[in-house]
């Protein structure tokens, strides 16, 4: 093989392999992204139907319920309220008028159904999605 | 006094650390060897300054000064000693005079351990350091003293972020920094080889052992990240696509595939733009990483309470560098010969593809971890890219690395003869290919993606176990052929973990009583309610469980949920039994009525150790590697590399 074919070779090759790669990469990405959703959205419809995303808010003061490893809290903007319902152990700096971010489904009941409460490492710490959130709702009661 | 001695250190370590960036550059340009023979001293008086500096802060907190506002918000009098030195990097502005530590450190390990280089390289080499030395000491200086006082004084600190109250957080920052900074020595010897001119295999070689050890150190700090995570944040996860993992996994792949080519080019003289190009992004990536972690852009488990303005200054500090060493790129990469020519079929190929899997890896990494900040700068939504995204995409890209891994040592330079490979590589074939059949149905049931994994460990390890023979035959190997293969075999015990955990491992989250049992992955365990215990800065309600296999009673473990006097926030302790080929794993949730019932999980992890161990035979892979002989030998100023030379 000439020198000069060798390169067309690896240069076809490279070329080839990082088209397959952003192909897969562009497909998994968009079938693997979960959208931020404030309260006032999903009270609003605006939420992402059939499909996992977030909620970003605070946790309503007095509104967690547990039933053994069943719990049952209300996330809030300050404006809209979400019923959550979640199965298993929550994180430990989960806390009710704490900001908290969760992932989850919504249900035909309109109860969010969530499969996953992220977890903060320091207590003063605010999930900007959360802040993100309240201000959205401050925002639109202002107007 | 101590904190300002300490400032008052740091303030000089900036003035020097300007000396050391400017004058031996231009000295090595002009040809003033007084300028150039300032380089070392230079490096050696920063590195002392900076530690002094250090030495200050240390003292600070190990002695209770709540006069200073970082020790008031990151210590507290009650807290263990060992906690009290380690909360030097608990917070932002201590780790990033560890930062800059250890960059002074780096520079002052070049200063001493180089003299068998030129002098105007090693000058060269010393000035980039002090380059990038001023920007992150004006960083410390300007927007993050730590020494800056507070008055009145705190009565009382408020505490080190009781997460950080580990053994493991001793050292994970520490290990972790050594690698991310340690990139900076590759980034200057490429920048400096590109002032020269000089990109040949003399640079190449000086390189290699320094860009090895900062490998190790990030290969360490990553891996003992996260065992902290898997034991510390009971969720017994170890790995979780965060985005500050992967800032940090994204310099470690691009670091691997710098280690690759900088063996092409040593020993061949070719892909040498694509080298300097590689240590650029090497180091790039590492601030990016600082960037990330430390601007609060990020949702992240590991999302500290940070200020934002702070990242504007690491983002402009990463333009500088990247626009700067890009443009001396190409200004001065198309005078830069090509190298020895190589056959389609040959080890450089290999390493190529070796290099092109990994920087498609680290751009689908970098892609997922931006993506959000991305569309959220555009004004189009927060969204987050979950796990899955990246094992998709991330998995496909390993397979066929690791299927080359076993092939590219068996191929010559220049040009290899493929049938004879294959002809080599036939039991190990055979045996891996019996492994991927075999390993998922001893361990219960046959997946595709376990099968996969067990067929690649054992490929890996098989041919490994064959170039080591065939090697043996001419003769004894040098140490870097010992190193690879130890660092190969590593791979392969780091995929049977991933593998035998992802596939097999057993979850449980249960409410028990007192007096309940639960099974997972054969054993059971027994709950005997829960103690209130004190602890120096703690209260814990403590858990006992009993553990046992086919009714023979193991041990008893001791979960713990331990309150902090300092602070509201509870911590949850596991309590795990390690071993050789599985892990048990209790966690205690919390309380959920009067009479003693508490929510607990429970894990059973096979083989989740293999995964740590196998990162510790990559670092020791790296270690032997580096004592290679030929790297404390002088090089000759105009030394040709006989062509031809087996790794």
């Amino acid at each position: 093989m000439k020198p000069r074919h060798k390169r067309i070779a690896l240069i076809a090759g490279g070329l080839a392999s990082v088209v397959l790669a952003a192909v897969l990469t562009l497909n998994a990405l968009d079938s693997n992204i979960a959208l931020y959703v404030t309260p006032s959205e999903v009270a609003a419809g605006k939420s992402p139907q059939g499909k996992a995303f977030r909620i970003g808010g605070l946790v309503k003061e007095s509104s967690i319920k547990r039933q053994d490893l069943k719990v049952n809290f209300v996330i809030t903007d300050g404006a809209k309220d979400i019923s959550v319902t979640y199965t298993g152990i929550l994180p430990d700096l989960f806390k009710e008028g704490k900001g908290a971010v969760i992932q989850g489904r919504l249900g035909g009941d309109g109860i969010f159904a969530a499969t996953e409460v992220l977890a903060k490492h320091d207590e003063n710490y605010m999930p900007p999605e959360a802040q993100h959130a309240l201000d959205q709702a401050k925002k639109a009661n202002a107007k | 006094m101590t904190p300002e001695l300490g400032h008052f250190a740091l303030i000089l370590a900036f003035v020097v650390c300007t000396a050391q960036g400017v004058l031996p550059l231009v000295g090595a340009q002009q040809g003033r060897q007084k300028w150039i023979a300032l380089a070392r001293p230079a490096a050696q008086t920063q590195f002392l300054l900076i530690a002094v500096s250090f030495a200050c802060l240390a003292q600070a907190f190990l002695a209770n000064d709540f006069s200073v506002s970082y020790v008031a918000n990151h210590s507290n009098s009650q807290l263990p000693t060992m906690y009290r030195f380690s909360a030097v990097w608990g917070g932002h502005e201590g780790s990033l005079l560890l930062w800059v530590l250890m960059l002074a450190g780096w520079g002052a390990a070049v200063s001493l351990a180089s003299r068998q280089l030129p002098e105007v390289m090693v000058a060269r080499v010393l000035a980039v350091l002090g380059l990038v030395g001023i920007g992150l000491l004006a960083f410390v200086l300007f927007t993050s003293n730590p020494f800056e006082r507070m008055l009145p004084a705190a009565a009382e600190g408020r505490d080190l972020n009781p997460l950080l109250q580990d053994p493991g957080l001793i050292y994970h920052p520490p290990l972790l920094y050594m690698g991310y900074v340690g990139m900076s020595v590759a980034f200057s010897f490429a920048i400096a080889a590109l002032i020269s001119g000089r990109l040949d295999a003399a640079w190449a070689r000086w390189s290699r052992p320094w860009t090895t050890a900062a490998w190790i150190f990030l290969t360490l700090g990553i891996a003992l990240g996260s065992w902290w995570a898997y034991y510390e944040l009971g969720w017994g996860g170890w790995w979780f696509w965060d985005p500050v993992e992967n800032a940090s996994f994204m310099p470690w792949l691009v670091a691997t595939a710098l280690i690759h080519s900088l063996a092409v080019t040593e020993k061949r003289g070719a892909f040498k733009n694509w080298t300097v190009l590689l240590a650029i992004a090497a180091f790039s990536l590492s601030l990016l990483g600082t960037f990330l972690v430390r601007s609060g852009v990020l949702t992240s488990v590991h999302a500290f309470a940070t200020d934002p303005r702070r990242g504007v200054f690491i983002l402009a500090l990463l333009v500088i560098v990247i626009g700067s060493s890009l443009l001396l790129f190409a200004w001065r990469a198309p005078k830069v010969n090509a190298g020895g020519n190589f056959g389609l079929v040959s080890r450089e190929t290999m390493l190529l593809m070796n290099n092109v899997l990994l920087v498609v890896a680290t751009g689908s990494v970098l892609l997922g971890t931006l993506y959000p900040l991305l569309i959220d700068a555009l004004g189009m939504g927060k969204l987050s890219v979950g796990p899955p995204y990246f094992n998709a995409v991330f998995v496909p890209v390993m397979v066929p690395l690791l299927l080359l891994m076993a092939v590219g040592p068996m191929a010559h330079w220049k040009h290899a003869d493929l049938k004879a490979i294959a002809r080599r590589l036939r039991v190990s074939m055979a045996l891996s290919v019996i492994a991927g059949i075999a390993l998922p149905l001893l361990m219960g049931a046959w997946t595709p993606l376990t099968a996969m994994s067990s067929l690649l460990a054992v490929w890996i390890a098989a041919s490994g176990v064959f170039q080591v023979m065939d090697r043996l035959k001419s003769g004894n190997p040098p140490a870097s052929f010992w190193g690879m293969q130890v660092a190969h075999f590593g791979i392969a015990v780091f995929v049977i973990g991933v593998a035998m955990v992802g596939g097999y491992q057993e979850e449980k989250d249960v409410r028990m009583e007192p007096g309940d049992t639960v099974q997972v992955g054969g054993y059971s365990f027994r709950f005997l309610g829960v103690k209130s215990v004190p602890g120096p800065n703690y209260r814990a309600a403590r858990g006992n469980v009993e553990l046992s296999k086919d009714g023979r009673l193991l041990k008893t473990m001791h979960p713990e949920k331990r309150k902090y006097f300092s602070s509201e926030m509870p911590m949850t302790e596991a309590a795990i039994d390690a071993g050789f080929t599985r892990d048990v794993y209790v966690s205690l949730g919390e309380q959920l009525d009067d009479k003693g019932a508490w929510s607990v999980r429970v894990y059973y992890k096979p083989f989740v150790d293999w995964i740590w161990g196998g990162c510790v035979l990559m670092a020791l892979g790296g270690l032997i590697a580096i004592l290679d002989r030929r790297y404390r030998l002088r090089v000759k100023a105009d030394a040709r590399i006989p062509a031809g030379v087996a790794a």
